[in-house]
């Protein structure tokens, strides 16, 4: 079956993407509104079209793999990328360049790549879909060209994650020459053939594994994140918060669940590594934060540091990727992004005269000019913080149940113990907005229909997840025993 | 024979231009050497059958990037006679440069044998043409998704760059018109003697 209706969904998307940039080449600067609502509705209609599909395959010589995976990972990929552009205008109004029409348009180009990185089924696939995601991520982050720490934070970006993106490739390369064919099927194949693992292999399988790290963001190779999510446009950090998280943590699971899992006695100890390290660092610097966007940026650290404990796990009996730790991470990314997004929306509605709210003391009395955002800001935190009846605790709890099954129970406390040092944090910023004398100078702007919209679905997302959590729980579950178990 | 001709030709001609673009002392006469290296180094491609390659040299690099050099070379306004740093300083450097692609072609002339065993070449069939058959139908899905990096690379740089008309004097007929005499006349009465100011 090699229909290219399969890709129905990407090519809806990149005919949008194009569409919309002739819309804006001839409306002028003009258009950046009409191209910003046009971008979210096909965003949301790409995901419907996700949502209705129903095959199974791979497409396209081998390249191109759909599955009940991949749709569910799209579907929330594509809602948190149409969550983060409607947070645009309120932010570019107040802007003196204004939104422009090229902004939704790289979103959509970026999201695009991500898309294609979920649905890779080859090496050459993955790569040249990262770097459609890397492109629109460079060009987004310095997209504020009058400010320098955009600027700043784009050649920052461009640098590491190209330095990463080589270093990954050269690990490719490796793989291709262990296996003699660069298809994931191909991988397994040669894998399962039970040799000696020679070591250029595992350099090669350690090459690409740092590559996806810095991705991710995970501890030691997160040092870009801080200073990008800091100098980056409000709107583009929401973006890098959540999009690319979700795309390359879903494709980090698919590579090493599937192609790879043989192999996994190398990586397993490399994902331990990387977990511990980003839980400890993530909870520990980000208590010395003072910029909400910083403060962010550590909390991210330390959220991927709990998702990689839950890809860690291996199934004792089978042997295989463990299918719990794989539906917990899943439903953490849904958590995740949901209430990240739903914090960068209401700081992306603050602002102090003409300056943009960005230090967690601004946000000092807060609870008594504005009782709803400070309501909706708090439940996000206590979500992101693992408080029990909001969605966050879900999250953390199906990925450390998963673990202790599958026998890591160290690392099952130390993410735990890092949940309550990293609760340090999210607290404080509770504290300050509800119980600390403000100077009351913290205006709103106004703020679109949509952005309203997209703050109160996130709310009752975070609030009700308890009272219905089947379609997320049950829907992560079935995707992946699809996935992992053949 | 001539084959063989042909290629101490080529060789030579590149080996010297090579030396000549580190050597001489104008920058714009440094890239067309370059671009005299390049030629040669597709002549040399050519020989061995890799004519794709050779195209690609001659396309790419001729094209484009010795092109480009050449613009950000008479941008610079970088001078020919400025002073030459001491030799003494880059020698260390270059030399043990050297002795890396030196030990390089070592171990390739070594194991020559043994790689060429594992790689099998096509002799009834050009580069190109295999390259033709597999780019389009097997590898176009890399292909067409490398043409949307390209894209989002283009539209990144003009939304990096793009100054807008700020600079330009461009007519605006509706300024024009909305322009009107009590807005921008003023009359004053100057007595005699003194100026305006």
């Amino acid at each position: 079956m090699t229909s290219i209706l399969f890709a129905l969904p990407e090519i809806t998307v990149a005919l949008a993407a194009m569409a919309l940039l002739l819309i804006g080449a001839f409306r002028g600067d003009k258009a950046g509104g009409l191209v910003t609502s046009a971008a979210v509705v096909s965003l949301l209609a790409a995901a419907a079209l996700v949502a209705l599909g129903r095959e199974s395959g791979v497409a396209l010589y081998g390249m191109f793999a759909v599955d009940d995976y991949r749709r569910f990972v799209k579907v929330m990929l594509l809602i948190a990328a149409a969550g983060s552009l409607v947070l645009a205008p309120v932010f570019f109004g107040g802007q003196k360049s204004g939104l422009k029409p090229e902004y939704p348009v790289l979103v959509m180009l970026a999201t695009l790549g991500m898309m294609l990185m979920i649905s890779a089924h080859d090496w050459i696939a993955l790569y040249v879909a990262l770097e459609l995601q890397n492109l629109g991520l460079y060009v987004l982050t310095a997209f504020q060209r009058e400010e320098k720490r955009s600027s700043e934070a784009g050649l920052k970006y461009f640098m590491l994650s190209a330095f990463s993106s080589a270093i990954m490739l050269f690990g490719l390369s490796l793989l291709y020459g262990f296996a003699g064919g660069t298809g994931f099927d191909v991988m397994a194949h040669t894998l399962a053939q039970g040799q000696a693992m020679p070591i250029g292999l595992v350099v090669g399988l350690v090459f690409v594994m740092a590559g996806f790290a810095l991705k991710v963001s995970a501890a030691p190779f997160h040092m870009w994140t801080p200073d990008v999510y800091e100098g980056a446009p409000l709107p583009v950090t929401a973006f890098l918060a959540a999009a690319p998280k979700i795309a390359a943590l879903a494709l980090l699971a698919v590579v090493l669940g599937v192609p790879l899992i043989a192999a996994a006695s190398v990586w397993q100890p490399v994902l331990m590594a990387l977990a511990v390290a980003s839980m400890a660092l993530g909870s520990f610097a980000g208590l010395l934060q003072k910029n909400i966007k910083r403060l962010m940026a550590y909390s991210a650290i330390a959220n991927v540091g709990t998702m990689l404990v839950g890809l860690a796990a291996l199934d004792p009996v089978a042997g295989g990727m463990s299918v719990e730790g794989l539906q917990g991470v899943l439903i953490y990314l849904a958590v995740y992004f949901v209430a990240t997004l739903g914090v960068f929306g209401v700081v992306a509605g603050l602002r102090q005269g003409e300056a943009l709210v960005e230090s967690v003391d601004d946000l000092a009395g807060l609870s008594q000019a504005h009782p709803w955002l400070s309501l909706v800001l708090a439940a996000m935190l206590f979500s992101l913080a693992g408080v029990p009846p909001l969605a966050g605790f879900f999250g953390k709890y199906f990925v450390l149940l998963a673990a202790v099954k599958a026998g890591l129970w160290p690392l099952a406390l130390i993410g735990v113990l890092a949940s309550v040092v990293a609760a340090g944090y999210y607290l404080r910023i509770v504290k300050i907005m509800y119980f600390d004398k403000g100077s009351g100078s913290v205006l709103t702007s106004p703020r679109s229909y949509a952005h309203n919209c997209g703050l109160a679905l996130a709310t009752l997302f975070v609030v009700l997840f308890v009272l219905w959590p089947s379609p997320v729980i049950e829907g992560a579950h079935q995707a992946v025993e699809r996935l992992l178990v053949p | 024979m001539i084959a063989g001709a042909m290629f101490y030709v080529f060789a030579l001609v590149l080996i010297a231009s090579a030396v000549a673009v580190v050597s001489v002392r104008q920058p714009v006469n440094a890239v067309l050497f370059l671009i005299l290296c390049f030629f040669n180094a597709a002549g040399l491609f050519l020989l061995l059958g890799a004519e794709f390659l050779a195209f690609i040299l001659l396309i790419v690099y001729v094209g484009a990037v010795a092109v480009l050099f050449l613009f950000v070379v008479m941008m610079l306004d970088v001078q020919g006679d400025a002073p030459r740093p001491p030799l003494k300083r880059f020698l260390p450097m270059s030399l043990g440069v050297g002795a890396v692609l030196l030990v390089q072609v070592v171990v390739m002339a070594v194991f020559w044998p043994q790689a060429q065993a594992v790689i099998s070449v096509a002799t009834d069939i050009e580069n190109t043409k295999a390259l033709g058959r597999v780019l389009y139908t097997d590898f176009i899905y890399p292909f067409q998704v490398s043409g949307l990096v390209l894209l989002t690379a283009m539209i990144g740089a003009i939304a990096l760059t793009q100054r807008g008309s700020r600079g330009t004097k461009r007519q605006n007929v509706q300024a024009q018109l909305d322009r009107r005499a009590e807005d921008v006349v003023s009359l004053h009465h100057v007595e005699s003697g003194k100026g305006i100011l």
